[in-house]
């Protein structure tokens, strides 16, 4: 016993020099790996911002990454009400919100039908949702494009709100089905025995417990919603029923030469909403959107 | 219970929001988009039928080759880049920064989720050169090594657009693979360490097998991803110089949209469909046989 304590100790001895000359090492690599990554990802946003606080002077006679000599915040008054950023963000909100209720409502269901509801033919159904999850999105945008003009809904926020909701379901009604898998059959089953109706089991006993899941869901299907660019540009084409990512683009096509100063500042405002959010919510954020790329 | 678990009218209301509005904006457009590859035309000129016209067409259309060979050089070199840089990120994160990785995996994650129309733009300004040289070039011509059109060539603008995804999803496969990393026991790391293993061989033996599933759903997950790629590009380039960087999704776009020949069009976002689905497969089947074996 003790002849193996000793071993064991002088094993570690042996261990100790390395180790202590690798930590040093570390701390330099591991400073050093921080610094990069500081630059590579804090100095590019910090510029940006720098940027949109820029006179039009400064950025005709001075370089790209001299830092403003004043607060230029006019510039974002440009960008609000010339750049029309304000009636693109708000095009954004009326897309983005309602598809997220509509997805939560409609996937949360169908998950529960799917997971808790017993039925033949529901694996084949799980399996037709997730094919939605193969297939490139170009390859709907015609026949979309088509229905949504025939219904008079190009330009529309409907047309948005469906689409998005659709394309969500995939992942929304797979994630869930695995949700309701893990959640413990006694408990509906004892529900049940209790007299609990199916719509009573659904909203006041599996809701409830699912809430941190399905709030996950939404604040990943945000993110989708809201950065979208290939519906935003396909289903709006006038400048009042852009959204933001589409109005973004279309606002630094026509004055990006030219108003430099608007141009950093719309950019600008395009991120803020997105990093608002991540600023409060990451840890959920991260967790959500890296637990969906692993089951999908 | 079984009355009440089974019950039609139940059934019925909970799945058939979700399955109607899945069928008619997916389903049924799908199976539409594959019968508009046998016509020709829009729906204001009317449709012709063509037959197989629209797929002989694809095969001789160097256009057509371009982006499929632009689609998948792009996804080779994204998917391995990023996959790469994420784990050797995950690697710093785990072996190097430890405990104080937190905030520095929060930091280098936020790209991920910024609009990448924003992104782009921004990387438009970073590597401008007319009519003002943007930060890149002026601290290159600073330096004495002159100033590049990194978006006016070929070559550059591709290398521009991979450096964007790269910068944008890396801290994403950095956590994915984080999360991976954190799972194995210490005291089997430990216990390598003790046997001898160090650096390479503790990764290359230890720390990678251990993490070759989440290896391999990172690498399913972003060649996916990769192959349909269509904002970074649609507003880092617009598929220029020239249709230098034209991927599938972008050519297919331009000719439904800018061209309205909704055949021709759908024809190419079949082939691209028929494209991801043989990449996809092919990497299950790749990573099925390195996981038995």
């Amino acid at each position: 016993m003790t002849a193996m304590a000793s071993s064991l100790e002088s094993r570690n001895l042996a261990a100790a020099r390395p180790r202590r000359a690798s930590s040093a090492l570390k701390i330099v690599l591991g400073g050093l790996g921080i610094a990069v990554l500081v630059l590579v990802y804090v100095v590019p946003l910090l510029w940006l911002f720098a940027s949109s606080l820029k006179s039009p002077d400064e950025f005709s006679l001075k370089p790209m990454w001299s830092l403003p000599e004043g607060l230029h915040w006019q510039n974002y008054a440009d960008a609000w009400t010339r750049g029309n950023m304000a009636a693109y963000i708000a095009n954004s909100a009326v897309a983005t919100f309602p598809a997220i209720l509509l997805l939560l409502l409609t996937g949360v269901m169908a998950g529960f039908a799917l997971e808790v509801l017993r039925w033949r033919g529901r694996n084949v159904v799980l399996l037709t949702f997730l094919t939605g999850l193969m297939v490139p999105l170009q390859m709907i945008l015609l026949p979309l494009f088509t229905m949504y003009i025939r219904a008079g809904l190009l330009n529309s926020p409907i047309a948005l709100i469906l689409t998005y909701t659709a394309t969500g379901l995939p992942l929304t009604v797979f994630l869930m089905a695995g949700y309701y898998r893990s959640l413990p059959r006694e408990i509906i089953e004892a529900a049940v025995v209790d007299g609990a109706s199916i719509y009573r089991v659904f909203f006041s006993i599996s809701l409830p417990m699912l809430r941190n899941a399905i709030l996950t869901i939404a604040i990943v299907q945000f993110f989708f919603f809201w950065n979208d660019l290939l519906f935003a540009l396909t289903f709006t084409t006038t400048n009042d029923s852009r959204t933001i990512q589409a109005g973004l683009l279309s606002f630094v096509g026509q004055f990006g030469q030219t108003e430099w100063g608007p141009t950093f500042a719309s950019i600008c405002i395009s991120i803020v909403p997105t990093l608002l959010i991540y600023l409060v919510l990451n840890q959920r954020v991260m967790k959500g959107l890296t637990e969906g790329a692993v089951k999908g | 219970m079984d009355k009440v678990l089974s019950d039609r009218r139940a059934i019925a209301v909970f799945l058939a929001p979700a399955l109607l509005l899945y069928s008619a904006i997916m389903l049924v457009p799908i199976v539409w988009s594959a019968g508009y590859t046998f016509v020709d035309g829009d729906p204001i000129t009317g449709f012709e039928w063509v037959g197989l016209g629209n797929y002989a067409r694809l095969l001789g259309d160097s256009g057509f080759w371009d982006a499929t060979w632009l689609s998948v050089r792009y996804a080779v070199v994204a998917t391995v880049l990023q996959v790469a840089a994420g784990l050797g990120l995950s690697l710093l994160y785990v072996f190097v920064l430890r405990r104080s990785s937190a905030l520095i995996r929060t930091l280098v994650f936020f790209p991920m989720v910024l609009p990448t129309a924003a992104v782009a733009q921004m990387f438009v300004k970073l590597f401008e050169l007319v009519p003002q040289p943007g930060p890149l070039n002026a601290l290159a011509t600073s330096l004495g090594f002159g100033a590049t059109d990194w978006l006016g060539r070929p070559d550059t603008a591709f290398a521009v657009i991979v450096l964007m995804d790269v910068w944008r999803s890396m801290g994403f496969y950095a956590v994915l693979l984080y999360a991976g990393l954190v799972t194995i026991p210490d005291d089997v790391i430990e216990a390598a360490r003790l046997d001898g293993a160090h650096r390479w061989k503790l990764v290359r033996h230890i720390v990678l097998p251990s993490i070759l599933p989440v290896l391999v759903s990172a690498l399913i997950f972003s060649i996916n991803g990769s192959i349909k790629v269509f904002d970074s590009i649609y507003a880092l380039t617009g598929g220029g110089p020239n249709g230098a960087t034209t991927p599938l999704t972008l050519l297919m776009f331009r000719t439904s949209f800018n061209f309205m020949e909704y055949g021709y069009g759908s024809t190419i976002a079949m082939a691209l469909t028929v494209l991801s689905l043989v990449v996809t497969v092919a990497i299950f089947r790749g990573a099925r046989k390195d996981l038995t074996s």
